[in-house]
Parts: structure tokens; sequence; C-alpha cells
């Protein structure tokens, strides 16, 4: 369970004369249940779409299971193993929840590039997605499209999508942002079901449901790590006290 | 958590592909029968309308040269104002060989027309399409209009402004021959070639492929994300409604007998993307109606107003792009479901 997966050295990004992220060393192991906190403008995000990458990084490096895969562009880390959700939905609006979650298994199994046959002919695929909206509770409105779901509902789409990669990490840009607060535990009940061994990164600000997920916690500030151990050693912690929580908790 | 003691489900469970949503996606290829109407249509005017065999082969014509477009810009969301350069790139590989005298069998003056038109399409994919928007927009129109200027400064093999005249195509299968006066061969024809080429698009529409481009047209990002080798989809996707378009141009060149620049004309590539929004992109059958009404639209009313038949096309524009964003197909989707709803209660 203690395989490492996930990690990096010397990370860092600039946007011009803005240091985003400054060398960042990160572990993830197998199976972790990791979630990454911090102030607004902390570089959490960036750091995410480094390691997708979406964003190539100005310095430092990103390694799978021990391979270097600093030059390796998105489509490819999908490939190895990596998926993402993302902050704000990223879905295709106009077809189907079901259609959805086709898209990236298809993708995944290696249909998606075939011209010749009907998308109704890969039933494997079909059921594969079902299979997977079932698990989320989703089945209900896979024949309906994402613009007439409620947005709680979308975020398990996100999720979806990315499960349907079969990733070994997995990596989740704030999975309960926009929901009602009356309904992130569906998005809990989302994240405790995945496949154990898969290896979770999670950007959340809602401390609830950090204290509920995390095994491991890590405070991100002004684009550097500041702090990791415990959800109770962290929440213990006086300093992260001071830069975070508590602001958190006047604001 | 707690759900676990609701009666068995897992794998195990039958009815997956019951459920409504895998029905609509294992069925969406089905053919349903309203499909047969735009054969049986031009079937029953070719022995209706005998004196304007001439106007709907130019309608099939358009109708497959906006379903070229349709693949492009409804499926794959790819802008383009210069689609006329893979219509021009055909009609020009076909008025060459034939005014040469190199080759005149019209079906592989086709393949090769298509051949040519891909060519362009994906040497100018593989640069245009790493750009988008109002830039790939711009980027599209340039390209045709170098193709026109090479068209016209190469006055030694494409007579330049004059164009290719009277070209000699050989009879189809070596029998039916091109008539310019009674176009019975030249409707047929291009009956069957629109009829072969739509198979080909609709195939490719419902294919995970043409999903994939749907994908790419919702959302780029989340393509990315998932790992699908978007530029080289949209590449594939333009180099083969390139393709089509070709098609279309050779059919043309074929059918009048002559090519001149008109072919490679901003005119051209606008009237099509005009006829593909009023009909409804993205949607296969958009083409038929939107090319069905413009063309039909245009030819009366020039009758009618031979000086200002154009207002009327301009007023139904203003209209569609107001009223009815997703072309005449969106809109009677829209009426059809209203009285569908409407009838359900009662």
């Amino acid at each position: 369970m203690t395989e490492l997966r996930l990690e990096t050295r010397a990370l860092s990004r600039r946007f011009g004369a803005l240091v985003a992220l400054q060398d960042v060393d990160f572990k993830l192991n197998a199976g972790a249940r990791h979630a990454l906190i911090g102030p607004n403008g902390a570089g959490k995000t960036t750091f995410i779409n480094l390691l997708a990458g979406a964003l190539p990084p100005s310095r430092g490096c990103v390694l799978l299971k021990g391979d270097d895969i600093t030059d390796k562009k998105q489509a490819e880390r999908v490939k190895l193993g990596i998926a993402r959700t993302f902050q704000i939905n990223r879905l295709f609006r106009g077809l189907s929840v079901l259609e959805n979650v086709c898209m990236s298994v298809a993708e995944r199994v290696g249909a998606a590039s075939n011209m010749f046959y009907p998308v109704g002919r890969r039933s494997d695929v079909i059921e594969e997605s079902m299979h997977l909206l079932d698990m989320l509770k989703l089945s209900i409105d896979a024949a309906h499209r994402i613009s007439e779901i409620p947005y709680g509902r979308q975020r398990l789409v996100e999720i979806a999508i990315a499960i349907g990669l079969k990733p070994d990490v997995l990596l989740m840009d704030e999975p309960a942002a926009g929901v009602p607060s009356g309904e992130s535990h569906i998005i809990l009940e989302a994240i405790e079901s995945l496949p154990e061994q898969i290896a979770v990164l999670i950007i959340e600000h809602d401390m609830d449901l950090v204290f509920r997920f995390a095994k491991r916690v890590t405070v991100m500030v002004g684009g550097a790590l500041f702090a990791e151990g415990t959800p109770r050693e962290i929440e213990d912690n006086a300093q992260v006290r001071a830069v975070y929580l508590g602001q958190a908790g006047r604001g | 958590m707690s759900s676990e003691a609701v009666p068995a489900g897992g794998p195990t469970r039958v009815g997956h592909a019951e459920h409504p949503a895998a029905r609509v996606l294992i069925r969406r290829h089905y053919l349903r029968w309203w499909e047969s109407l735009p054969w049986l249509v031009a079937l029953a005017f070719y022995f209706a309308f005998p004196d304007y065999l001439g106007f709907g082969t130019s309608l099939m014509i358009t109708i497959l040269f906006a379903l070229s477009l349709d693949l492009a810009l409804g499926y794959a969301g790819i802008i383009t104002l210069g689609h006329a350069a893979f219509f021009g790139a055909g009609a020009y590989t076909v008025g060459l060989l034939a005014f040469h005298n190199v080759w005149t069998e019209p079906i592989t003056s086709l393949m090769l027309a298509a051949l040519a038109a891909a060519a362009i399409g994906l040497a100018s994919g593989l640069v245009l399409l790493r750009t988008q928007g109002l830039t790939l927009l711009m980027l599209t129109l340039c390209t045709m209009a170098l193709l026109q200027e090479a068209a016209n400064m190469g006055h030694d093999y494409t007579g330049g402004f004059d164009g290719l005249p009277s070209l000699d195509i050989a009879p189809v299968f070596g029998v039916f021959e091109f008539n310019p006066l009674y176009p019975d061969t030249q409707y047929l024809y291009t009956l069957a070639i629109l009829f072969a080429c739509f198979v080909s698009i609709r195939t490719l529409a419902y294919s995970p492929f043409g999903q994939s481009l749907t994908g790419i047209r919702e959302n780029l990002l989340r393509m990315h994300a998932i790992g699908a080798p978007v530029r080289r989809r949209l590449v594939v996707c333009y180099t083969i409604s390139a393709a089509f378009a070709g098609i279309a141009g050779g059919l043309w060149a074929q059918t009048n007998a002559y090519v001149n620049l008109s072919a490679l004309d901003l005119d051209r590539a606008a009237t099509v993307l005009i006829i593909l929004i009023l009909g409804g992109y993205g949607r296969l059958y958009g083409a038929f109606v939107g090319a069905a009404a413009y063309m039909g639209l245009e030819h009366f009313l020039a009758r009618l107003y031979p000086t200002a038949w154009q207002l009327g096309l301009g007023v139904l524009l203003v209209i569609v792009a107001l009223y009815a964003r997703n072309g005449i197909l969106g809109l009677s989707k829209l009426v059809w479901r209203r009285y569908r709803a409407r009838r359900a209660p009662s």
C-alpha cells in the first residue's frame, strides 16, 4: 500500500514575475487519501495543472511510479493513469449523462477513433458506463442532458468521467465546490466509494469534508508547502490555524 | 453505505441495455422512416420536373458541399470561412485533367478530386488547426484566397480568369453521356454520388469518432483531460471534410463542363455557410433542408423580383438568426415537441 505513485521534485511555476509555485517536493502513495488545503492563491490549482500536464513547469520534475513524465503532455499522462476533475464543471452540456461517461470510457478502451461502426455497437462501453453510473447512484439521470440536472449531480458526473479512465492517480480540484452544503454528503459518499488502490489527491475548502475523507493533509501557502501531517496534527498546528483555519473561521 | 441492503445490484443485474439512456444510445443510428424522404423526393423530382433537372443537379451538389462543411463546422466545431478552397481544388482537379486530355473518366476523376482536396486539407489543417476562433477563420479565408490567386496566375494551365471551358467528360461507365441540353445523366449520376457520400458521412457521424468530434466541439478542455488526441482528430476530420468538398467541386465541374475562379470564391464559401446555418448544423439533414430552402427561394424570388431577390433571402436569414438559432430543423423539432407535449396529457 505504501508503493510510491506520484512524486514531484523542486516543482516550480512562474507566470511572468509571479511565482505561483516554488520548489515543491511532494509524494503520493498508492491508496493515498490526501487533501491539499490552503488560502486562495496558494497555488493549489496550479499544482494540479502541473501534475495533470495541463501546464508545463518552469523548473523541477514530475515522476509517476519512478518514471520522469515532466515532458509528457496531458493526453499521454491520462494514458499512463493520471486523471483529474475540474473546479468548475467541464462537461459536454448538450449530451446525456450516459454519453458523457461513455466518452471517457470509449477513449480509455481505444474505441474513440473508430469511424466505421456506430457508437451503439460498443455494448461493452455502454455497459461499463452504466455500471459506473449505478455505482455513483446517477443512473436515474443517465438519459438526461447535463443542462437538465442539478449542479450537485453534475459534480458527480465530473467524478464519473474521471473514474471511467480507471486512473491510478486521481486529482480532484474542489469536488464539492458550488454544491449546496446539504448535498455535499453525496460527493463525499462518491469519493468514499472509489476503488481503494487509487491514489487520490483532493483540493478542498470544506474542512468538514477534508477531515472526514483525508488520511493526510498538506497545507500550501504562497506557492510553497507549509505543513504536512494527519488531519489531527494539522488541526492542532498553531501556525496552520494562524494562516488558514483561523481565517476561515473569521471569513 | 446503508444502501448495500437494497436488492441485488452490481454487474450481474440484467437490464443495463434496457435503460432508456442506453437504449437511446444503442439505437441512435437506426434508420428512421423519414430518412428515406430526401431520396424519394429526389426520384420523384426526376420524373415530375424533367425541365428542372439542371437546378436539381446543382441543388444536390450544394447539399454535398454543405454536408462536408457540416462535418467540420457542425460536428467538430471547426470555424471556417474558406471551405470553397476544397470545392475549388476538386473542381480544378477534374477540370485540369479533362481540359488537358489527361483523364476524363468521371468516377475515377472524382476520386482524384477527393484526393487532391484531401491533400490540401491535410497540409493546411496541420498548420491551421493549431489556432481557434477568429484566427482560424481568417487563416481558412487566406488559404482559399491563396488558392484562388494561384488559379488566377497559373493562366497557362488553369485558363486564369476565363477558366477552363467546354470540358470533355467521358460517359459514365462508358455508356451514359453527359448531355448539356438534357441533363438526365448528370442528375442521376449526381444523385448516386450524393447517396454514396451521404451513407459514408452518416456512418462517420454516428461512429465513436463522430461522437468524439462532438465532444471536442462541446468541451475542448475536457477532451484533453480524458486523453483524447484532439489535434489529430481535428486534422483527420478536416481532411475527410475536404475530400467530400472536393467531390462536390468535381461534380460541379463535370456536370457544368467548365471550371472558373468562382469555384474558389468567398461568395461560394459564405453561401454554403449560410445554407448550413439556415438548415441547422451538426445534424446531417440540415444540409438538405438548408440547401433546398435557400436555392428554392433564390430560384423563385429571382423570377418574382429579378432586381431585389436578395432582399427576401436577407429577411429570411434575419428571422432565422433571431428566432431559430438551430436553423429550420431546430425550429421544426421545437414545434413538434410542443405539439406532442400538448397532445400527451389529453
